[in-house]
This record gives structure tokens, C-alpha cells and sequence, in this order.
């Protein structure tokens, strides 16, 4: 099993433990071991916006620095690389990590702040989201672990902004990203497209002008069902908060409007491996997906 | 040694004090008389928290002022209190919810995870850490490690988002130690022991026995710590 450095977040230990279970066990199978940082703290939210505001990446290099210390205590042998699940941890620990390594005079006020930690960052940690992860450990090979191919599922897969943009830190192309595609092609799903995938689902604006959200959503999932997918893959859990749990809000706008079950990744892996459902949380999915998954017979 | 004086700035002001005092002790040294920001004087209480400067330095740090020792020209000042809110809440009605924290300190997810909080604390805890466990409403790492906060409040007066991290811990013990602390079965053995009347004679004998009796039992007790 090759052990790697992996920052869960918050949400993936409350809100979206779902994500994590699936997450787990599915790269498990793969010989992939998440090994959790020891310590960590909250990834820091939203990057700043503004070029001097260093405070505010003060929570990523905390989290960057455990991944040194994990080296130097040899919970992972010479891994500098952290993998992430959530998009919006993804997108702050990866400009972060870019901030310091460009600029060597905040790298050094930021060490300087942060002097009760054991060791200075080093500006060595490579921030990776499990997608590429997979996609460098190679599609073949989860081909060759898949025991239920999802065939006649029509999934659509949604990717927000936090995965893709800025372009400096997002995984994939953003304007026609295939990384998604890939993989759920590779499970045996039939991959279909949502020219809305690229929408933002409105982030953070669900705390404050919810309509905003439910507006967004309504459109993102409308389309994608227009093009005839019957479920939607995503990899962020404020994106699936959004376009999972407000469709309850969506149905009070639009009685037509049919719910759509919204994945993570990571769940479809689970039982495209052919692994327990208990490693699924389908629990915390609000729409839920067990009866369609029945449908076509993998669960 | 006791001749020894040396100086330091309490309020920004030159005195000069016997070395290997307190800063209660000193401060008495010199003629304050302390009616808040002093307490138990043994380092438990929270009431003395104060901050300070050694000698010539940038840095800040916070101590207790019955513990912390006078050094020559350290700056010390008492600050015996903090405003910060208090949420009233009903222990038997509350829910052991990671939701329960942002539901009564809502400002807890200002949280910048910078730190300031754990620099001063003068009981040395790993406060940021307590604060994001209950971010992530982590219950049992919380308790565990706010064990020994004694509320001096000077991490709620140093942090930048205006937390009141020792609030927020206690909420976390109180619905740790009440929803999810593994029950021990010792009490209700002892209880049902009592029950049982295996001490009553042993009892009625003490209660008879004169003083002296009892003093030369106690001093002469067998002491077997028995900790499984």
C-alpha cells in the first residue's frame, strides 16, 4: 500500500463524511492509503483577495508544514504529495502553496509568524485533488478493479469553478475538461454532457440569497436532464450541498421538476468496485440514489 | 537572597522588588492592594491572567500571575477580565450536534487558524487545536485537550476574529462529559455495594471509636492505590 498525505477538511468529517467513507475505501482497493495529517486545521475557507492579505493563508501553510512533519516522523517515506477531496480545500491549499513559493518575501514573514511551529515550510508539498491522483495511477487499472460496471447509468458530470479555475491551480482544461468523463467512462457509466457543468453552483451565496442558489441549481440540473442523465458526479461538498439538498427548494419553485441524484466520485467508484454500501453513506445524500442504483442492478 | 531587589514596570511604572516574586507578590510588595485579578494563588483559578514583556523584547506573553515569576525590567500588567458573550443554554435539552457550536458562537468560524491563541495561553494548551476541533465538532478532542483551561480569558483577548475559545470548550466538555463520555461502572458497583450494607459495620465502628483511635488508624492506614 502506498501511503499518502491526505487533508480531509471540515465538511468531510461532518456535513460529508459520505465523501470520505467512499473515498477510503474505494483507494483502498487500489492500494492507495490516505493517510490522514496529523493535526490539521481548517484549509482557510476562501483564498484571499487581496495580494497582501497574509493572514489569511496562514491556515493552508499550517497544514503544508504537517505534511513535512509526517516525513520527518515517518508516517509517509519521502511523499511530499497531499491529496484533497474538496474542491474549495483544493483551490486554497494549491494557491497558497503557489503564493509562497512565488513570493519569498511572504514566505519568510509567514515562517516567521508561525515560529511555534516545529520546522519552517519549505515550499516542498505538492497539492493534488484524488482525480489526478487517479489519473496518474492510471484509468487501466481501475478498469481492472471494477467488479459492477454502472453500465446503462447516464451520468452527467458537474464541476463547479474550484476544481478547474484559476487556470494556475485547476486539474483540468477549463473550458472542456474530460478528467470526469474519464473516469466514469472507465467505471462503464454512459458519460453524458451538460454544456451547464462549468456553471458555478453559488458557492457561498447559499448562506445569504438562497433564491440566487436555488435559481443557479434549477438551471444546472434542468440541463443536464434535458440531455438525459439520470444522475449527477461531483467532487465538492458546498457544490453538492448546493444542487443536492436545495432541490427540496427547487421542487417548491418548479412542481415539475424531478429530482436528480447527486454523487460524489468517489460513492460511484465504491459500488462500481462492487464494494459494501456501509462505505457509501447514501444516508447523507439527500436526494437518494439507492433505488436508481437498484434500477440497473449494481446495488 | 531576600535582600535582593530588583526592578521591574508594573503599569508602565519602576519599582523594585524582592527577586523570586510573583507578580501578586510583587505588586502586595509594593503597596497594590488586589481586589479583582487575584484568587486561589495556586495557579487554578484563572483570576490573575496577565501579560508582560521581558526585558527589551517585542514579544508579548501571557502568564498567571501567582505562577509567573519577576524577572529584572519585565513589563507586567494584570488584565483579571475579558467581556466576551455568554449563551445561555439548557445542558438537558442540547444536542450532542457538531451544529451545536455554530448554533451559540457563530463567530467560531472566523477562525483564522493563526494561532494567537495558543501563543498566549499560560497554561501552554494547544488552544487553535480545541478551537478546530469543535469546528469540525469533534467533541472528545476538544475535551481532551481544553482539560486543563482554567477560563483567564486572555486568548479571547488576543484573537483577531474575537472568539471566546474558553466558552467554546466548555460547552464541548459539558456535552462530552454528559452525552458521550464512555460511563464508568464503578459507581454504580460502589453504590450497590453500600446498598448491599457491606460498610455499615465498619461505619458504625469509626463513628463510635474516640479521636485518638481514629487518628491512629488514619496515620497508620495501608495505602494501596488500586487504579484499574
Amino acid at each position: 500500500m502506498t501511503k499518502i498525505p491526505y487533508f480531509p477538511g471540515c465538511t468531510l468529517k461532518t456535513k460529508a463524511r459520505n465523501f470520505e467513507k467512499s473515498a477510503l475505501a474505494s483507494t483502498g482497493l487500489l492500494g492507495i492509503e490516505l493517510t490522514e495529517l496529523p493535526r490539521w486545521n481548517c484549509c482557510g475557507a476562501v483564498y484571499p483577495l487581496t495580494s497582501d492579505d497574509l493572514m489569511q493563508c496562514v491556515a493552508s501553510v499550517g497544514n503544508l508544514i504537517r505534511v513535512q512533519e509526517m516525513n520527518q516522523t515517518g508516517m509517509v517515506s519521502n511523499e511530499y504529495r497531499l491529496v484533497v477531496l474538496c474542491s474549495m480545500c483544493l483551490n486554497v491549499l494549491k494557491r497558497s502553496h503557489k503564493r509562497m513559493i512565488e513570493q519569498n518575501e511572504q514566505l519568510k514573514k509567514i515562517n516567521e509568524f508561525m515560529y511555534l511551529e516545529k520546522e519552517p515550510y519549505k515550499g516542498n508539498v505538492t497539492v493534488v485533488h484524488l482525480l489526478e491522483l487517479l489519473k496518474e495511477h492510471g484509468f487501466e487499472k481501475i478498469r481492472d478493479a471494477v467488479k459492477k460496471p454502472l453500465s446503462g447509468l447516464r451520468v452527467s458530470p458537474y464541476y463547479g469553478c474550484a476544481l478547474l479555475r484559476p487556470r494556475e491551480v485547476g486539474i483540468d482544461d477549463p473550458e472542456n475538461p474530460k478528467i470526469q468523463e474519464e473516469l466514469l467512462s472507465t467505471l462503464g457509466a454512459t458519460v453524458v454532457d451538460n454544456p451547464l457543468k462549468l456553471r458555478c453552483c453559488g458557492s457561498y451565496q447559499t448562506v445569504r440569497d438562497k433564491q440566487l442558489v436555488i435559481n443557479l441549481a434549477y438551471d444546472i440540473l434542468s440541463r443536464a436532464q434535458d440531455a438525459g442523465a439520470e444522475a449527477i458526479s461531483t467532487s465538492c461538498p458546498l457544490c453538492s450541498f448546493n444542487i443536492d439538498n436545495r432541490q427540496k427548494e427547487i421542487i417548491k419553485n418548479h412542481s415539475e421538476f424531478k429530482p436528480l441524484p447527486v454523487f460524489y466520485f468517489t460513492q460511484l467508484m465504491t459500488v462500481a468496485f462492487g464494494l459494501s454500501q456501509e462505505h457509501c453513506g447514501f444516508e447523507q445524500n439527500h436526494i437518494d440514489p439507492q433505488q436508481l442504483l437498484k434500477d440497473k442492478g449494481v446495488l | 537572597m531576600q535582600n535582593q531587589l530588583i526592578p521591574v514596570f508594573i503599569l508602565g511604572k519602576k519599582y523594585y522588588v524582592p527577586r523570586g516574586s510573583t507578580f501578586i507578590t510583587a505588586m502586595e510588595h509594593v503597596g497594590f492592594k488586589l481586589k479583582k485579578g487575584v484568587g486561589c494563588r495556586e495557579g487554578f483559578c484563572g483570576a490573575c491572567a496577565s501579560l508582560y514583556r521581558l526585558d527589551a523584547e517585542y514579544k508579548l506573553h501571557g502568564g498567571l500571575g501567582c505562577q509567573t515569576v519577576v524577572q529584572p525590567n519585565m513589563q507586567i500588567v494584570q488584565i483579571p477580565f475579558t467581556p466576551v458573550p455568554k449563551v445561555i443554554y439548557n445542558l438537558e435539552s442540547i444536542k450532542p450536534d457538531p451544529n451545536v457550536f455554530v448554533a451559540h458562537y457563530p463567530e467560531l468560524y472566523r477562525c483564522l487558524s493563526c494561532n494567537t491563541c495558543t501563543k498566549i495561553c499560560p497554561q501552554e494548551l494547544q488552544v487553535m487545536d480545541f478551537v478546530q476541533a469543535t469546528i469540525r465538532g469533534d467533541f472528545a478532542l476538544a475535551a481532551n485537550l481544553s482539560f486543563d483551561c482554567i477560563m483567564c480569558g486572555l486568548c479571547s483577548a488576543r484573537c483577531p476574529s474575537e472568539i471566546a475559545q474558553f466558552n467554546v470548550a466548555l460547552l464541548a466538555r459539558r456535552i462530552f462529559g454528559k452525552y458521550l463520555v464512555e460511563k464508568g461502572s464503578w459507581l454504580q458497583h460502589r453504590k450497590d455495594e453500600i446498598a448491599s450494607g457491606k460498610f455499615d459495620d465498619g461505619y458504625k465502628e469509626l463513628v463510635r471509636s474516640s479521636s485518638d483511635q481514629i487518628m491512629k488508624r488514619y496515620y497508620e492506614r495501608k495505602i494501596d492505590f488500586d487504579t484499574t
